[in-house]
């Protein structure tokens, strides 16, 4: 098989505020359907190892955990190797339930957004108030980054995890390297 | 700039995260339908000044479709409620009531 690699190569960037750095290969899984039923939350519980996320939230943990999408959607993190594996799991829990489970790892770049002003940069990019009593650990929130879809939530307490469209991660990196000049702290957090 | 609440995920957001999906609660006539009501069903819009109500879909959060109840004048929403309705639940008229007596928009008031 081929050598699966990341959009931008594993590209970091150090010199601003904040560090950006693109994250390896993650295994990402959409699962859709009746999120409140049994057989659908064994299936995404058992490979991602987490307890279900209630609406806007995200239980992570390293590379494995679960993403409230929306109200009948999922996001599943496992390691990017066993994704296929994982799949087949979530189908066998998961038999003649009206369900789609598609493995997208290969459809989307993530980013850390790391440092004390990771907030402070991302507030400058995304509508969403970024105030550490507003945006809370555990939150999940899927929004417009100036042109372009992407999802976020915090990795720990001063890093982000960014998601968006592969085909879009270079103008995410772009963008995130630029809100992170050197200099450019705004001190509002 | 509007503030919207979509039902379905329930995230506050401002409009550049959602897009306007025209007005709402439109009747469709299609085949079998007189030409004065296709007509109306395709090209009669409201132009209202004040009370409006609106199809919003969150495009870049849950995706969902939902309506929503606005001033055109002020933009103050007076509540956002689920896509899965032909008419305007009636709390959401009642609010409109309370903050502009008397309104009407079409057959509602």
């Amino acid at each position: 098989m081929s050598n699966a690699i990341s959009a931008l190569n594993g590209a970091t960037w150090a010199e601003g505020i904040a560090a950006v750095t693109e994250a390896p290969m993650q295994g990402m899984i959409t699962l859709r359907g009746p999120l409140s039923d049994a057989k659908l939350k064994k299936a995404a519980t058992t490979v991602a190892g987490v307890d279900m996320p209630g609406a806007g939230q995200a239980h992570v943990a390293d590379d494995r955990g679960l993403c409230w999408m929306s109200p009948d959607e999922l996001l599943v993190l496992c390691p990017y190797d066993d994704v296929a594996a994982n799949t087949e799991t979530m189908q066998s829990h998961l038999g003649d339930l009206h369900s789609l489970c598609v493995d997208v790892s290969d459809a989307r770049a993530v980013f850390d957004l790391s440092g004390p002003h990771a907030r402070e940069v991302l507030a400058k990019l995304v509508p969403v108030d970024m105030a550490p009593d507003q945006f809370t650990p555990g939150m999940f929130r899927r929004t417009r980054m100036a042109q372009v879809p992407a999802a976020f939530w915090m990795h720990d307490s001063d890093t982000i995890r960014i998601v968006c469209f592969r085909s879009q991660a270079q103008y995410v990196f772009d963008l995130l390297t630029t809100a992170a000049q050197p200099g450019s702290a705004v001190q509002i957090f | 700039m509007l503030i919207l609440t979509c039902p379905n995920c329930g995230v506050t957001g401002e409009e550049t995260e959602f897009h306007a999906g025209g007005e709402a609660h439109l009747k469709r006539f299609g085949p079998g339908s007189s030409d004065g009501e296709f007509e109306t069903y395709l090209f009669m819009r409201e132009n209202p000044k004040g009370v409006h109500f609106e199809r919003w879909r969150h495009v870049y959060g849950c995706g969902k479709w939902f309506h929503a109840a606005r001033c055109t004048t002020t933009l103050e929403v007076f509540g956002t409620y689920s896509a899965q309705v032909t008419e305007p639940p009636k709390e959401i008229r009642d609010t409109i009531s309370e903050k502009r007596p008397g309104w009407t928009w079409r057959d509602f008031a």
